[in-house]
């Protein structure tokens, strides 16, 4: 046994109202620049939906992920030798029609115009070749099932069964939103297709990043990601990727899509997983049986076993009492209510998914539906549209997963109500799915009403010993800046955070023209970066890290938190 | 030998050696960031398979060839009882069947350069420069090799032009500080052109992607599958040292506990 540390996220999908804020907040920081207009790191898709890029899920045809081969882990696109011959060209990679033609409008002819009889138009130009385009395809092209009917069938979740019944019965759709990033797996088939080394695994926090010096542009990664959450910026010819916003998160912070979700739907926190069998629970025979796999990778951090071999393994005390305080534990294994997205891919994903109980509801009562437990569970048992579909999503087909979580969220509605209007037979509901009373009123709490600290529990990064860092420079995410452009606030390179790059996020640029908003939790966010440079100066700028936090002790963490964010804090 | 022929055998090799090397150590220091093969695959993928594939697999045999023309002397040849006659069949054949299929996938790479608007609206002087140039150096090779024996027919002159006697030792001469000018004044023009266009080559080599020839990422085959890195090198360090030696702490088994 070898405890390590990952930052998990748990998406509650009944919460997003798909108004993809996530998505925009996401791009405005981190891929609004030339060459990655294209991506999103962030993307919410309706389900069912062909995805993000086009069926991305038909691991058939674009071979992301792993495979069983005689019984041992394989990637699904072919071992090293295959890959090294085929370095040349790299056969499963998407095209950018895949993902969608970026494109601008040609504003000019808006503003110019002479007065004249008809309105003068805007004609799409697009970003990669700069001529007019003939609009075909775009992000969220089929949004809220537009379209549904013409492109519902290639939704690679749409199998079997359910091809037949689906496409007869789409005057009674179902759908739900599904926010996606990288899933920063803990077997992540990215990495282990970059051939030139370049992609890893954050030894302490499980981040996955694309070391941009080190890239060098075969794709392998792009294609080797089942989720397509890796991307190739064709501008500078290096992948890129979702980086869980690790300065943010290395300073206590939740992510951008995360910290701007507008549902409020994402929980962050640590769990504490057993390294030494990854491999083993990803290489279980039975899909169905990956679930229970992963599930018994993570460790109970309450164990007082797992706490002292988490602290043999050097895991630094407060971070184990903060993945005592996650919320992803009871989402994910007391309660048993969230669930990884296509399991089957055996990367064993860390953002893991409350399957959304509308769809059901739908059916039962029409959309927020208060429907009795009693209505809903039979409702829960029949229907076999919506139930099988989510458990292609999230349980590699078990259906009898899926209805084990409804049935869950079914009775906590059922609970609450009883609790509020008679306080009489909750503890039968309770029972009817094996829960504990206080168990329910808990998951209750946490899923409806959780403040902003319930919902994000993030240990600050552990940089006592940032000067090590300074070898490391350079070698981490996007943390190009430092040899491509001057440093933005005119500081010495070493000193330059990651972000300060000409037309880049600017996250990090400083304070008056850095916030949006100019809201305090900003500013007191860069009010830390200057006390750190001044710090670092000290030290005889010996301090690379943009995120070194210098708090003595938890008080002063916290403090600075609770200072930081003020009364329009979200949550407060 | 005049000052000319000095500039084109000697100084300008030199030179164009000297950015190739220097240029390529400069480059790997400092644009570690810049470093990559360039794929424009993203936006057009069809053309891109069959010009990568054909000029990849093509100029591979022909660098292969290029070894055993220019590097390996020609006594070792005859030492190894390799005719003059049946050496120059097989450098014709292969060396021709190679060279086609490696000149119609870079002519087709930069057919698809010029003519995609997407990929050529994104491509920088440097690309156009040393696509063209390979398209160009190919070419010429080819030319000196086929064309040759043409102009040989009509003039009565010995079939096979022996340049394991004169380019090959020119060339030898150069990485051991002599060079022997003299051997490439009476070379035939065609394959005059193609060493001093495969020189200007080697002097934009550098700058340009053509780098990622010396990424071929062979270190893959030894490393394992998942990468780990730690923001704290020294610490994980000591620490997977401490896990080594010491046991683990008594009572703790595989798994979470139930
Ligand atoms: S989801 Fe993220 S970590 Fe997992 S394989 Fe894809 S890019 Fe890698
Ligand atoms: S974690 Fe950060 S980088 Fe990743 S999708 Fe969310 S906002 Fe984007
Ligand atoms: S911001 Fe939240 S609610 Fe809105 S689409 Fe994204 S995940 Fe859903």
């Amino acid at each position: 046994m070898r405890v390590k540390a990952q930052v998990a996220m748990v998406m509650n999908l009944d919460k997003c109202i798909g108004c993809h804020t996530c998505s925009v907040t996401c791009k405005n920081v981190w891929t609004s620049r030339e060459g990655t207009e294209y991506m999103w790191w962030n993307n919410v898709e309706t389900k069912p939906g062909v995805g993000y890029p086009k069926m991305y899920e038909d691991q058939e045809r674009w071979k992301g992920g792993w495979q069983l081969k005689n019984g041992k882990l394989e990637l699904k696109a072919g071992g090293k030798l295959r890959k090294l011959a085929n370095i040349f060209f790299n056969p499963d990679l998407p095209s950018i029609d895949d993902f969608y033609e970026p494109w601008t409008y040609d504003y000019e002819t808006l503003t110019n115009a002479k007065p004249s009889e008809h309105q003068p138009v805007a004609q799409p130009i697009s970003q990669l070749s700069g001529d007019p385009l003939d609009l075909q395809w775009g992000p969220n092209w089929d949004d809220d099932l537009a379209g549904t009917p013409e492109t519902g069938h290639l939704d690679p979740n749409i199998r079997g069964e359910l091809e037949e019944s689906v496409r007869f019965e789409y005057e009674k759709v179902f759908m739900a939103y599904l926010p996606r990033i990288c899933e920063h797996c803990l077997n992540p088939s990215c990495v282990a297709s970059c051939p030139s080394g370049a992609m890893y695994k954050r030894e302490e926090d499980g981040i996955v990043l694309v070391d941009q010096e080190q890239c060098r542009g075969w794709r392998y990664c792009v294609s080797g990601c089942p989720y397509k959450k890796t991307y190739f910026n064709w501008e500078t010819g290096k992948a890129e990727k979702c980086t869980l916003c690790y300065p943010r998160i290395e300073a206590g912070q939740p992510t951008i899509c995360s910290e701007t979700c507008v549902g409020r739907l994402r929980y962050i926190g640590l769990v504490l997983y057993d390294a030494d069998s990854v491999e083993e629970a990803a290489s279980v025979p039975d899909e169905k049986e990956l679930l229970e796999a992963q599930r018994r990778v993570f460790m109970d951090p309450n164990d007082p076993e797992v706490v002292e071999q988490a602290r043999f393994d050097g895991i630094p005390e407060d971070w184990i009492q903060a993945a005592q305080r996650s919320p992803i534990y009871p989402l994910a294994i007391d309660w048993g209510i969230a669930l990884p997205l296509h399991p089957e891919y055996r990367t064993m994903p860390m953002v893991w998914y409350v399957p959304p109980l509308s769809p059901v509801m739908g059916f039962v009562e029409g959309e927020g539906s208060e429907a009795d437990p009693d209505d809903v569970f039979p409702a829960i048992d029949e229907l076999r549209i919506p139930i099988q579909y989510l458990a292609n999503l999230l349980s590699a087909g078990d259906e009898e997963v899926v209805r084990r979580v409804l049935k869950r969220l079914a009775a906590m509605r059922g609970y609450m109500r009883e609790k509020n209007l008679s306080g009489a037979g909750v503890e039968e509901i309770a029972a009817s799915v094996g829960m504990e009373p206080q168990a329910i009123e808990d998951m209750y709490r946490l899923l409806a009403i959780a403040k902003y600290e319930d919902r994000y529990v993030i240990p600050l990064a552990h940089k006592e010993l940032a000067h090590e860092l300074y070898e490391q420079r350079g070698s981490q995410g996007l943390d190009f800046a430092a040899s491509r452009a001057p440093a933005a606030n005119g500081g010495n390179a070493a000193y330059s955070c990651s972000l300060d790059f000409a037309g880049g996020p600017g996250s990090c640029a400083s304070g008056e023209t850095g916030a949006p908003g100019g809201s305090p939790r900003n500013e007191g966010f860069y009010a830390m970066k200057d006390e750190l440079e001044k710090k670092a100066r000290a030290l005889g700028g010996k301090v690379a890290a943009p995120n070194v936090q210098f708090f003595k002790n938890k008080q002063d963490f916290e403090s600075f938190h609770l200072k930081g964010r003020g009364p329009q804090g979200a949550g407060a | 030998m005049n000052l000319w022929h000095q500039f084109l055998w000697v100084i300008f090799p030199y030179l164009a050696l000297v950015t190739f090397v220097l240029g390529h150590i400069y480059r790997y220091a400092y644009d570690q960031f810049g470093w990559t093969a360039g794929s424009s695959q993203l936006m057009e993928r069809r053309l891109l398979m069959w010009g990568v594939l054909l000029f990849h697999w093509g100029i591979l045999f022909v660098f292969i060839g290029h070894v055993m023309g220019l590097l390996v002397p020609i006594e070792v040849y005859r030492a190894m009882g390799v005719s003059d006659h049946s050496y120059h069949l097989l450098a014709l054949w292969a060396g021709t069947l190679f060279g086609v299929i490696a000149l119609a996938g870079i002519l087709l790479l930069n057919i698809r350069r010029w003519f995609i608007s997407r990929i050529r609206t994104n491509t920088d002087t440097m690309r156009f420069l040393t696509d063209g140039l390979l398209l160009v150096v190919i070419f010429s090779g080819l030319a000196a090799t086929v064309g040759y024996r043409i102009y040989a027919a009509q003039y009565d002159l010995p079939a096979e032009f022996e340049y394991r006697e004169n380019i090959a030792p020119w060339f030898r001469s150069l990485f051991y500080f002599a060079p022997q000018i003299e051997l490439m004044l009476e070379v035939p023009l065609m394959f005059q052109l193609h060493v001093l266009l495969a020189f200007l080559l080697f002097a934009l080599w550098p700058f340009s992607s053509l780098v990622h020839v010396f990424s071929v990422p062979l270190g893959y085959l030894r490393r394992s599958y998942i990468q780990y890195r730690s923001s704290n090198p020294k610490a994980a360090i000591s620490r997977e040292k401490d896990r080594r030696k010491s046991r683990k702490p008594v009572g703790v088994d595989q798994g979470r506990k139930e």
